[in-house]
């Protein structure tokens, strides 16, 4: 096989791997989006925060340690112990379970049955408020967020499929952490799937999104349920937080690839969960393979910024409903 | 209308019981709005019971304030002889009222056989986490319920269209859904808010059939709201006859059939 050929697969071996990522954030948003109706425009910011949280109660980070400073004049930064990563993992699940139950009590409870855009906007403050008491509760520096998954290219991978090439190729790079994060995100998305069908949580969850007299009328709760969808975003959140945080450290623009995330919803469908998971690799793969083939030789390269969103566009044009949406008929 | 003691024998032979739900002076206001005023009434174990009036009298509220979608200001709600506290509808729903809606309330992207099953949401106990991963106990419970609600589908004749999205369903089956998703929960009470608006006739005759077997066979106490006076006066075992929020009249068919006071609501009084 020729080293050309070997390279473009290797291209889009990572471009799924890319794209598994995108998904991981889109999916956060289909769960919103699909039980409450709600465009969460704060899915990427809670990214953020699961993450800022995340290392901030490993390194034993005191929160709003600033503030209580300036208020008490004493100089308390640290607790001086360090948490493991796993333990970390669960403080900040249950941080974000805090948050969920939160941001259901004091916005949406409040806004019960109003317009979607009104909803939307909701979202945003919620997004530039998260940010806020983000930068507040940890203090706005970049920090190193290491729970222990692997780095770097995978020597097994190469050593595997040296054989395939000829002497000047030495298999495909593909990051460890990549893998991981597949393997991660494809048990999330089993363990949602199989909660949404089979559960009777799942199938309340499923009913408050379709009609929400009907649903009180059968005996669910609407504020539980939104409070359980939360958090479950917020899961979501903060699995997409420690994976896009690990591998390029725990900073503002994480909140930005919440972005990225549009595109892939135009693609798959808002309220598709396979939608998500299918237009991620598209766009992941597509991006990837365009930068290689047409980007870097003929487009003077870094289309990857724009390449996803014309996608969407051309796709928005044929297919509004995006690939597995559902498209949405009125009887007149 | 004669004073019932206890319990009594119908002349088609089922038993009605003591009172299940009393309704107590209750007044639900609107802002200015006087919507039910001073109304009681009782519902007993057994029986069907209409619920009917011009437009606007007050019904649909009524049985929002039975199933809890609205709080009377005044008035007091008694059920299974217990006084009950201002309550969301879902709570109410957990305690074995169930109900449909005038404008069917479905849930439309799922199918039938989901929509019913939703119903037996009260019956469900096990964890979330045992039924995501159908361990022992939940995969039991998850296969009674199904048991459950197959029957009622079998009931209902709707097996052909037990795995079809309910938004694709015409009407009349949609009402048949809705009825079967409020006897999934087994109730104590039914609400049927005008469970044959817009039906044809022969759709009519299939629920008023429906209505009279679940009655009889599940012994399900039902109150209905209903518009088509032939088919209540058919069905029911007592009727309240309401008219701009005011109760004008409390019997069975035949008495409110006779009362002054509801021909004159209905056809209309002469003014001089």
């Amino acid at each position: 096989m020729s080293a050309d050929f070997l390279y473009g697969i290797e291209v889009v071996i990572n471009g799924l791997m890319a794209g598994v990522l995108y998904a991981l954030v889109a999916l956060g948003f289909v769960l919103i989006f699909k039980a409450s109706g709600i465009f969460n425009y704060a899915q990427g910011v809670m990214a953020l925060f699961a993450a800022l949280t995340l290392t901030g109660i490993m390194s034993g980070q005191v929160p709003f340690s600033h503030l209580i400073n300036a208020i008490f004049g004493t100089e308390i930064h640290h607790f001086g112990w360090h948490v493991p990563a796993l333990l970390a993992i669960i403080l900040t699940l249950l941080v974000m379970i805090v948050f969920a139950w939160a941001v259901q009590r004091f916005v949406f409870k409040h806004l019960v049955g109003q317009e979607p855009i009104i909803l939307f906007m909701a979202t945003i403050g919620l997004a530039y408020f998260l940010e806020g008491v983000g930068d507040l509760m940890w203090g706005s520096d970049i920090k190193k967020l290491d729970v222990g998954l692997p780095q770097g290219g995978s020597i097994w991978v190469e050593d595997a499929t040296a054989f395939l090439g000829g002497d000047d190729f030495y298999g495909f790079f593909i990051d460890k952490l990549d893998m991981v994060a597949t393997v991660v995100a494809a048990i999330l998305v089993i363990g949602l799937v199989a909660f949404a069908q089979y559960t009777k949580q799942g199938r309340a969850m499923r009913a408050v999104a379709d009609d929400h007299q009907a649903a009180l009328s059968v005996g669910i709760s609407l504020n539980f349920i939104w409070v359980l969808v939360w958090s479950l975003a917020g899961l979501v959140a903060l699995v997409a937080g420690i994976m896009w945080g690990a591998k390029s450290g725990v900073q503002f623009s994480l909140s930005l690839i919440a972005l990225k995330a549009l595109p892939v919803l135009m693609l798959g469908g808002f309220t598709s969960i396979p939608g998500a998971i299918v237009g991620g690799l598209i766009i992941g793969v597509g991006e990837k393979l365009f930068e290689y083939t047409i980007g870097a030789p003929y487009l003077g390269g870094a289309t990857e910024n724009w390449f996803a969103y014309v996608l969407a566009l051309i796709f928005l044009v044929f297919r509004p409903q995006g690939l597995f949406g559902e498209r949405i008929i009125e009887r007149v | 209308m004669k004073d019932i003691a206890d319990s009594y024998v119908t002349e088609d032979g089922r038993t009605i019981g003591k009172v299940l739900m009393d309704m107590k002076n209750i007044t639900l206001r609107f802002g200015g709005v006087e919507a039910i005023k001073d109304i009681s009434f009782d519902i007993r174990e057994g029986e069907i019971r209409a619920i009917i009036g011009p437009n606007g009298a007050g019904k649909s509220s009524m049985l929002n304030v039975i199933s809890g979608f609205y709080n009377p200001q005044v008035g007091e709600v008694w059920f299974r002889g217990e006084k009950r506290p201002p309550m969301k509808p879902y709570q109410v729903a957990r305690q074995g009222i169930a109900r449909t809606f005038q404008n069917i309330a479905l849930f439309e992207g799922m199918s039938v056989l989901d929509n019913v099953m939703t119903g037996r949401l009260r019956q469900m106990q096990t964890g979330m986490f045992a039924q995501a991963l159908w361990w022992g106990k939940a995969q039991r419970e998850e296969t009674e319920n199904r048991e459950a609600v197959e029957k009622i589908i079998d009931f209902l004749e709707i097996q052909a269209i037990r795995k079809t999205p309910v938004g694709r369903l015409p009407y009349g089956l949609k009402k048949r859904v809705e009825l079967a998703r409020a006897l999934a929960a087994e109730p104590e009470l039914l609400l049927l808010d005008e469970p044959m608006a817009g039906m044809n006739v022969e759709e009519k005759e299939d629920m008023s059939r429906y209505i009279l077997d679940v009655n009889d066979e599940f012994g399900t106490t039902v109150a209905l709201i209903e518009h088509d006076m032939g088919v209540v006066m058919d069905l029911s075992d007592r009727v309240v006859v309401m008219d701009y929020g005011r109760k004008i009249g409390d019997g069975t068919p035949d008495e409110v059939r006779g009362n002054q006071d509801v021909i004159d609501a209905y056809l209309g009084v002469q003014h001089d």
